[in-house]
């Protein structure tokens, strides 16, 4: 702890890891855990606790709040509402919580919403059974209209729908099936966010190389989600985000433009004052460090002036925002990937799906004179640099 | 200092035998026998110096030692072990009088032996035969004594047991050597003639020769001529080795020791080289000298191209103390500067070039090795071609040539079909088949020196289990229908990848070199062709398809970290990419691509 506040006009991000699943998921290779939900009081405490400390040293209020997991829906709803109502927040933050089609009653939802949360974030990942099979998913296609049903009749601002595409057993005519699913839902999504699966190391899914994604496939899909998203009313503005003009994730927006946030839990990320440091990642050491009066922090680490500002091109790179066309230096290689508009550089279709390539062409350019999304404020980066 | 030695107490002698059976064990036992060594000091295979020779049982660079044996000096002159380095052999051999036939008792005669028993006889030396490793539980001496016997016809009673793992019978073998292998002859008085046998480079001394004086004597102080270079050299120290090096004034007829004369380069102090004295000179060469002639080739890379001065010094000294190895720098698109090395085998280039990794420090990819070709041009010109990517197009071509080699192998029985089935996809023209018993054939090849150097050792050995040895020998050169195939990425050709292979292997090497690139080389941004071509007409073609996604999917608060990292790592990897045209290409799949067994 002990870290300063954001400097004054940074907006803050307040991240709160609810780590406890009912299920562990084939894919999933976030900080999760099956069987703990024992420990839902301490670990509570725990965030509370962290949470204390913070405004301790400073911390201001946050602009977004963000409650991810895990399943945060599977916090009892008092719980989470403890923690929320510990929070200090501005004036019409944002509030999202992510929850599990099968966790989501009027009840619970009504219990969110009186504490001031803001949006839903539902993970439907497929309308398909058997890719909710195939991805180790619990909840059946029909709890989704429910889950969203109820969404609507409790009423938030916004809420979005989670997909992932590529799961061995879904076809092309599934994931459009899926989008159109998703699409004509009562109410339907202003946002969706759909996912590539990825096979990520220590996962189940990893350990079956006869169930890695097709990287092929893989393209086919976005260019689908893309196509149906956009022509529903619903552009992209990240490379995994579609929504429609207004309803974008302020909370992401904020990760995108290298803003601060602080992380509350267990395996949660805090940027502060140029400082990029995470948390243990097992709940119980979690709660034992705080309990002992101890940093919970694992890691961390302080980048220089130049990383810095590479690191924000490429955050933003990825978003409709695009960089500062000074950052791109005109390649052959790039014919294709990027849209050059005056002096901003956007991915392109085929760009967004080769992000990785042009991200590695990015280059840093001379210290003044970029602006707008991706930029550093410049106090922050003195600030960052005197600390080095 | 010990003065000249009377020739009639000289024997001078080599081990010849196969790979593990026992020679460097035998020395051993010997030097412990006649006290030549402190036990204290013994340590196993004294005599192998190199590092390299010790961890694989071989002995390169031959040593030589003088013992005290009873009344008489025994001079047991190393031999190189590998048939790669027949020549220096040949030069052991001719400053002996006999040699000690060792054969492992439970394994028989094999080829290398054979091949160097047969040079042994040609010198007509005297072959002490000797059964080894009796005390194995796998021995069948009775066996091998009837095979020496009918092969090598060698009288089986006059063939001694022994072991030298536990020192049985070497006793009486150092006796049989006095008794059997005659002195040396020679007046002191002529005109020195000493046959240098060995060079090697020491870094404090300069060039350190072995020398046997055959005719003459060779005096400390003495001006030299070597009759071949014609260089002249003044005797800075003669010397015997005990095996420790002791100076003697002189060296006398029948004699062998160390020469030390200033010479900065064993280029200037050849096998085979014939010194004289320039007071008193004879005039006429002692016979059987040849200039080694590199046999195979390969491209010599550094992995990191800034090491490219440091492999160039690597290989300055080390040609200090191998005159063998040639080498020219080269430009490869594919692997940037590096040298073109030539080296009298394959083995020989395995060890030049794991010399320069470990001793220098360097790390090298190495093309696959090459033979010289020589390629008559329709306008009447001759080309020698020891770099495929260097051979001309086609219609400039009127006919290429390309080596032979007389190849002997030695194997069970029960593998011949196996054996000729092998060698005659190689090209091979059978001379001669021979069973040496009921249950081991010889078989004698004429094949092309190309169809040897990629894989055949290896071949044979999988397929005969290990059983089957081989040797080797130059066998002039042969006109066939040879082709240069190239391999083109997105049109540009890789020269590290063309090859000259007989026309009716040219279309399997192109798909199978296109089929396995395919599956190094990353997908680009835009779909990559590669196509094996002769001359203009493609053979084989393949496509890589331009990779259509290369991102992270997710990025939110907990990734950035683990991303910027990922990119930081994908950029690196890109710094160490080769690029062909508009193709990078990842070093490691140019090194998979030239490893990959067949």
């Amino acid at each position: 702890m002990g870290e300063p506040g954001p400097s004054s006009g940074q907006q803050l991000g307040l991240y709160v890891h609810i780590p406890f699943c009912a299920r562990r998921c084939d894919y999933c290779a976030f900080a999760t855990w099956v069987g703990l939900h024992h420990l839902a009081g301490d670990y509570t405490d725990a965030c509370l606790a962290q949470l204390s400390r913070a405004y301790d040293s400073g911390l201001g209020p946050a602009a977004t709040v963000f409650f991810g997991g895990g399943t945060p829906s599977q916090l009892p709803g008092d719980e989470l509402v403890r923690l929320l109502d510990a929070v200090r927040r501005e004036e019409a933050a944002e509030v999202t919580v992510e929850c599990n089609p099968e966790d989501v009653t009027v009840e619970l939802l009504s219990t969110y919403a009186s504490a001031g949360v803001t949006r839903i974030s539902l993970g439907v990942q497929s309308l398909a059974p058997q890719v909710l099979t195939s991805l180790g998913r619990r909840h059946r296609p029909e709890t989704v209209p429910r889950a969203v049903g109820a969404i609507g009749e409790v009423g938030f601002s916004s809420f979005s729908v989670d997909l992932i595409y590529g799961a061995r057993g879904e076809t092309d005519e599934d994931w459009v099936d899926t989008l159109e699913g998703v699409l004509s839902l009562d109410p339907p999504p202003p946002h969706v966010s759909a996912y590539a699966l990825q096979a990520e190391p220590g996962t189940a899914l990893w350990r079956d190389p006869e169930r890695h994604p097709d990287d092929d496939v893989q393209a086919r899909r976005y260019e689908i989600a893309d196509e149906v998203l956009e022509a529903a009313g619903l552009p992209w503005y990240e490379i995994s985000n579609w929504s429609r003009p207004g309803h974008e994730c302020r909370h992401n927006q904020n990760y995108w433009r290298q803003g601060e946030y602080l992380g509350v839990g267990c395996a949660a990320h805090s940027h502060l004052g140029g400082r990029r440091f995470w948390n243990v990642r097992a709940p119980e050491r979690y709660i034992a460090a705080v309990a002992a009066d101890q940093s919970p922090v694992a890691g961390e680490e302080r980048l220089d002036f130049d990383h810095r500002l590479l690191e924000s091109l490429e955050l933003a790179v990825r978003t409709r925002e695009g960089v500062d066309s000074s950052a791109l230096p005109d390649d052959e290689m790039l014919t294709g990937l990027v849209a050059r508009d005056d002096d901003r550089v956007v991915l392109t279709l085929r760009g967004r799906l080769l992000a990785n390539e042009v991200a590695c062409r990015l280059r840093a350019p001379a210290r003044v004179g970029f602006g707008g999304a991706g930029a550093i404020a410049p106090d922050l980066a003195r600030a960052t640099v005197s600390r080095n | 200092m010990e003065g000249v030695v009377a020739p009639e107490v000289i024997r001078n002698f080599s081990i010849i035998s196969h790979v593990d059976h026992g020679k460097s064990t035998l020395s051993d036992r010997i030097l412990e026998l006649t006290y030549a060594v402190d036990p204290r000091e013994m340590r196993a295979q004294y005599l192998d110096s190199m590092d390299i020779e010790r961890e694989r049982g071989i002995t390169i660079k031959a040593q030589n030692v003088r013992v005290h044996w009873r009344d008489y000096v025994l001079q047991l002159i190393d031999t190189p072990g590998h048939v790669d380095f027949g020549y220096e052999v040949s030069r052991s051999l001719a400053a002996c009088e006999g040699v000690v036939l060792l054969v492992d008792a439970s394994q028989g005669i094999e080829a290398q032996t054979l091949a160097n028993c047969y040079l042994a006889l040609e010198h007509d030396l005297e072959i002490v035969a000797a059964l080894n490793k009796i005390d194995l539980p796998a021995a069948d001496p009775d066996r091998y004594a009837d095979e020496i016997e009918r092969v090598l016809g060698l009288p089986r009673d006059q063939i001694l047991r022994i072991s030298a793992k536990t020192g049985a019978g070497v006793v009486e073998l150092l006796d049989e050597v006095v008794r059997r292998i005659p002195p040396p002859k020679g007046d002191p008085q002529d005109p020195l003639r000493a046959l240098l046998f060995d060079s090697y480079y020491d870094q404090y001394r300069g060039v350190v020769s072995a020398v046997r004086v055959v005719d003459g004597t060779m005096r400390s102080g003495a001006r030299l001529r070597f009759l071949q270079t014609g260089a002249t050299h003044d005797v800075e120290e003669v010397g015997i080795r005990t095996p420790a090096m002791v100076e003697v004034d002189e060296l006398g007829p029948g004699e062998v020791g160390y020469l030390i004369a200033g010479i900065k380069d064993v280029g200037e102090a050849r096998v085979g080289e014939t010194v004289t004295e320039v007071a008193h000179p004879a005039t006429k060469p002692l016979e059987g000298y040849q200039n080694p002639k590199p046999m195979v080739f390969c491209g010599i890379y550094p992995i990191d191209g800034d090491e490219f001065p440091d492999l160039r010094d690597a290989l300055e000294k080390l040609k200090l103390n191998d005159s063998s190895v040639t080498y020219e720098p080269e430009t490869s698109a594919a692997l940037g500067f590096g040298f073109r090395c030539g080296f009298l085998g394959l083995l020989h280039m395995e060890i030049v070039r794991e010399r320069l990794e470990r001793e220098f420090g360097l790390s090298l990819i190495a093309t696959a090795p090459s033979v010289e070709y020589i390629a008559h041009l329709t306008n009447g010109g001759i080309l020698q071609v020891d770099n495929p990517s260097a051979m001309p197009e086609p219609q400039f071509i009127d006919h290429i040539e390309e080596p032979l080699l007389k190849l002997t192998i030695l194997g069970p029985a029960e593998y011949t079909g196996t054996i000729m089935d092998l060698c005659q996809t190689r090209r091979g023209r059978m001379q001669k088949m021979e069973y040496l018993s009921s249950d081991r054939v010889e078989l004698i090849y004429e094949l092309p020196l190309a169809e040897v150097v990629l894989d055949f050792f290896d071949v044979l050995k999988s397929r005969t289990k290990g059983y089957a040895s081989l040797d080797y020998e130059p066998a002039g050169t042969q006109t066939d229908n040879l082709v240069k195939v190239d391999v083109l990425l997105a049109g540009q050709p890789v020269d590290a990848f063309s090859t000259i292979v007989h026309r009716s292997k040219a279309d399997d090497y192109g798909r199978k070199m296109t089929a396995k690139l395919r599956e190094l080389i990353p997908r680009q941004l835009f779909d990559v062709p590669i196509q094996a071509a002769i001359g203009g007409r493609i053979v084989a073609r393949e496509t890589v398809k331009a990779k259509r996604k290369d991102v992270l999917a997710k990025c939110y608060g907990g990734d950035i970290t683990r991303k910027r990292k990922l990119l930081e790592k994908q950029k690196e990897g890109k710094k160490r990419m080769k690029s062909i045209g508009r193709v990078e290409i990842p070093q490691e799949a140019f090194i998979s691509a030239l490893t990959l067994e067949e």
